[in-house]
């Protein structure tokens, strides 16, 4: 990926976040929430600030990181495309959804595209069981899907 | 305060947002006002109405008419032949799956969907704006905070819900009473509220639904059990997948500091109670109370061993009561109604009313809160309108990964704690999921391990390394090369990663396997011996085959991407199983339907 | 919050902001709005029941639309439903009687005899 997330601008917010979470009691979480949601992942560089501020050990930081999903040390691409696993979703079938994405654009799951333009996770319940199967892709949800909508849908963000 | 001939409610839960619902409550303000009537009608964002199926779902009062499946092109519709000339969209009304007769329904209390159900927990939901605390309190919100404040002492408030019988939501089914007075009763001068909102089963949002739809509701109760425990701090352990849930909550906390209902000297009476939220991040494991305590503590989230239990050793080493969403939903009417009043609803052991998310292969999917006992015949099929296409009935799963199924010979259970359990699953969080013909038992079963495997912490070896096994186990199965020897294995390996798992995760993850195991028996057996898939669901065991009356007009030979099917032009054709990938294109387009797959 | 008079206030005004959505039962209001009490002037009597109804606080009424009532000669037409009591009818209303029909008949429980359908008719 080329784009540089790990700006000077980026590093300062993060200050003052930890500024802000310093005197609360277990300050971790919500730093690296934010971290996540400052930088779109939390690398290295970003842990060893946090580690350095909070003063917690680095390796408890990267334990922590590696731990919880919504974390990851790599950005995501600009498109991320979620098909929900959840058991009302896979029964109606959305592992036919994931197959399909994977086929138009090359990404499996957990992935991102050489472009940083797609991303590919299976996520779990969104709790739109009432549209399921469900995909999102960013901000867009896509419900009620068979296997054929799914090139229609990928089309809209190739262009 | 402004005075209105009509409410038009929208539905703003995550089920009829995500099928444009914000996008209609836009339009209708528009609509409205481009017709003058923004001062006669209302338009009000609400929480969940459980019928998710149907979304987006506005209900217009105060004739009460349900419109689902509304569109965009429907508002303009609805705003000037029912809000301006009064006369009801009857083509755009909810029809009643459930009822044969399809008769239009032009109230929502009249709906089959509605009518076996009793709103307890859900109460508000789908009838106030959560983001408007002052519709909280117009619905006796923060009388019961008052009462307790004022009127009772703690050891009263914890007595009421002993009295109750109140059993946790969440999924164990303690007793919340006896949970509540151990917490009051250990030593310490800190002591925390928490709420476990980190709902992480799939496919059951009743939690979400009540935190969306209904936010004060578990603030009140959480100010009420801090009340009685002794505690002046509360968290709200929420997971970050549901965004609308954390900003409603956010909303509501900020409105109860304003109003003094959260602070210090609460009602005059010198008590005092902040509340805060914390995000999860995306880990099953988290829904676990020790693993809870150890995210809320900035720490990876792993189980710790019990005892000591949170209410005596819980967040920040203090005593702490950590009950689900649910249960808190209800407290504070159990407060204002009394204890009778809940131990009239439910069954002895099991009193009060249950939400469920009722998913899967059914007509309504949905939110349905039911009084405890009523049988499971009638929530799938008078309340869920039964199984779409006509399928038969399989199964239903309830309790999720931890859960197991029912079959068709439970269909007349009653629900509650005790007789799930008994009939091999578990109560859950509430997630219900119908399986129909088309489902394979087998591969059902492996989905919920993958999920385990996925998201075992990877603390204890029965669970880290047995839930593994099993999987591979299924796996080998469901690929058609496994014997009968791999089903004593599995049951075994079932049985110890039970007995020997550190946390409730790893102890009920083998339960969908061990329920399958029971209940269906025949379709491992059909796996391993006669390598077959009886629902056609597992593609290594499939064949697809032509069968008689083939009229070689070579149109399914055409579509074949790997060129397995050969024959004469008028003649038979044949599928070379060694090439074909079970793709299934050819299906769909034999002329005379005669190509299937066993 | 310092009191429960407090919380009790509040929750006086907010009720009558969602009154329509509870099942509770009262005195109902209900102005023909098809296209000939529309035209004949039916909306500002709506506003002005409504209005009327807000200075002052009623709470167990329910001010609402139908469509046509019939007697489209007889526009505007405004319907009080009164538990227990027979329907009574008001025609050609306008925004000062509909102000009168709120003091008198819903408030005091007179009904305006002379602007009735009967005294109409006569």
């Amino acid at each position: 990926m080329a784009k540089n997330f790990l700006t000077a601008e980026n590093f300062a917010k993060l200050e003052s976040v930890i500024e802000a979470h310093k005197d609360m009691q277990g300050p971790l979480m919500p730093v690296l929430h934010e971290a996540q949601h400052i930088f779109g992942a939390i690398p290295m560089a970003v842990q060893k600030v946090i580690s350095e501020k909070l003063n917690v050990p680095l390796a408890e930081i990267y334990g922590v990181v590696t731990f919880y999903s919504q974390f990851t040390l790599e950005p995501k691409g600009d498109f991320l495309i979620s098909v929900c696993l959840g058991t009302a979703c896979y029964v109606k079938g959305s592992q036919k959804l994931i197959d399909k994405v994977t086929e138009l654009t090359g990404v499996s799951v957990g992935t991102t595209s050489a472009d940083g333009k797609f991303s590919l996770e299976a996520t779990r319940c969104i709790g739109a069981c009432g549209l399921a199967p469900v995909m999102t892709v960013n901000d867009d949800v896509y419900g009620r899907l068979v296997v054929d909508d799914v090139p229609g849908i990928i089309a809209k963000y190739q262009g | 305060m402004d005075f209105y001939r009509a409410h038009v409610l929208v539905c703003g839960g995550t089920g009829c947002t995500s099928s444009g619902s914000l996008t209609i409550e836009e339009m209708f303000n528009t609509a409205l006002k481009a017709r003058g009537l923004e001062k006669e009608v209302k338009v009000v964002r609400t929480g969940c109405f459980g019928l998710c199926e149907a979304g987006p779902i506005c209900i217009v009062y105060p004739e009460g008419s349900f419109y689902s499946h509304v569109k965009m092109a429907d508002v303009e519709r609805i705003v000037e032949e029912h809000l301006l000339k009064g006369r009801i969209v009857k083509d755009l009304l909810y029809v009643d799956h459930a009822n044969e007769a399809r008769d239009i329904t032009t109230s929502i209390s009249e709906v089959n969907f509605y009518k076996k159900q009793k709103r307890v927990a859900l109460k508000n939901c789908g009838v106030i704006n959560p983001e408007v605390i002052e519709e909280y309190i117009a619905f006796d919100g923060y009388q019961a905070l008052g009462k307790v404040l004022t009127e009772m002492t703690p050891q009263d408030v914890i007595d009421v819900i002993k009295k109750s019988g109140l059993r946790g939501r969440g999924g164990g089914g303690f007793p919340t009473g006896l949970k509540w007075e151990f917490a009051s009763k250990s030593e310490g001068d800190i002591k925390y509220v928490a709420c476990n909102a980190d709902e992480g089963d799939p496919g059951a949002f009743m939690d979400r639904s009540v935190l969306e739809g209904d936010p004060h509701a578990v603030i009140e109760a959480m100010a009420i059990a801090a009340y009685a425990i002794g505690a002046k701090k509360g968290y709200v352990y929420i997971r970050a997948e549901y965004p609308i849930a954390v900003k409603r909550l956010g909303i509501a906390i900020a409105q109860a500091k304003e109003m003094g209902l959260l602070g210090t000297d609460i009602f005059g009476t010198g008590f005092e109670f902040d509340l805060e939220i914390r995000l999860g991040a995306g880990a099953f494991v988290c829904g676990e109370e020790t693993a809870l305590i150890a995210s809320i503590e900035g720490e990876r989230g792993m189980p710790r061993p019990k005892p000591p239990f949170p209410a005596v050793k819980g967040i920040f080493g203090k005593p702490t009561i950590i009950n689900n969403v649910e249960t808190y939903a209800v407290i504070a009417q159990i407060i204002l109604n009394g204890a009778d009043w809940f131990t009239s609803m439910g069954t002895e052991r099991s009193p009060g009313t249950k939400v469920f998310a009722l998913g899967g292969k059914i007509n309504n999917t949905g939110l349905v809160e039911i009084p405890m006992g009523t049988t499971l015949r009638e929530v799938i099929y008078d309340i869920g309108g039964g199984i779409p296409g006509g399928k038969e009935f399989k199964a239903v799963q309830t309790g999720g990964p931890s859960g197991g199924c029912i079959t068709k010979q439970h269909l007349d259970t009653p629900i509650d704690f005790d007789n799930l359990t008994a009939i091999g699953s578990m109560m859950g969080s509430g997630g219900m999921i119908v399986v129909d013909e088309d489902n394979c038992m087998v591969d059902f079963a492996r989905f919920f391990l993958d999920f385990t495997v996925d998201e075992s912490c990877g603390k204890c070896v029965p669970c880290r390394e047995g839930t593994k096994r099993m999987l591979e186990i299924l796996e080998k199965i469901t690929s058609g090369k496994g014997t009968l020897e791999d089903l004593d294995t599995l049951e075994q390996l079932a049985y110890s990663i039970k007995d020997s798992a550190l946390c409730g995760l790893g102890q009920t993850a083998p339960n969908p396997v061990l329920s399958t195991l029971r209940y269906f028996r025949d379709e491992y057996v059909a796996h391993v011996v006669d390598k077959k898939c009886p629902a056609g669901v597992c593609q290594d065991l499939l064949q697809i085959v032509i069968g008689d009356g083939c009229i070689g007009c070579t149109a399914c030979a055409r579509v074949c991407p790997v060129g397995a099917i050969t024959g004469e032009v008028k003649g038979q054709h044949v599928i070379d199983q060694s090439k074909c990938i079970k793709c299934g294109a050819c299906i769909p387009k034999c002329p005379k339907k005669v190509i299937y797959k066993q | 919050m310092k009191s429960l008079a407090e919380l009790a206030k509040i929750r006086e005004e907010a009720l009558k902001r969602v009154d329509l959505r509870t099942d509770r039962k009262g005195t109902r209001i209900v102005v023909g709005m098809a296209t000939c009490g529309i035209s004949a002037g039916a909306r500002p009597v709506l506003t002005a029941l409504l209005d009327e109804a807000q200075k002052r606080g009623l709470k167990e009424v329910e001010i609402t639309q139908t469509g046509c009532i019939g007697v489209c000669r007889l526009e505007p037409i405004v319907e009080v439903y009164s538990e227990g009591q027979e329907k009574v009818t008001y025609v050609e209303m306008t925004e000062e009687k509909a102000r009168r029909v709120i003091a008198e008949h819903i408030v005091n429980g007179n009904v305006v005899t002379e602007y009735t359908i009967g005294a109409a008719d006569k």
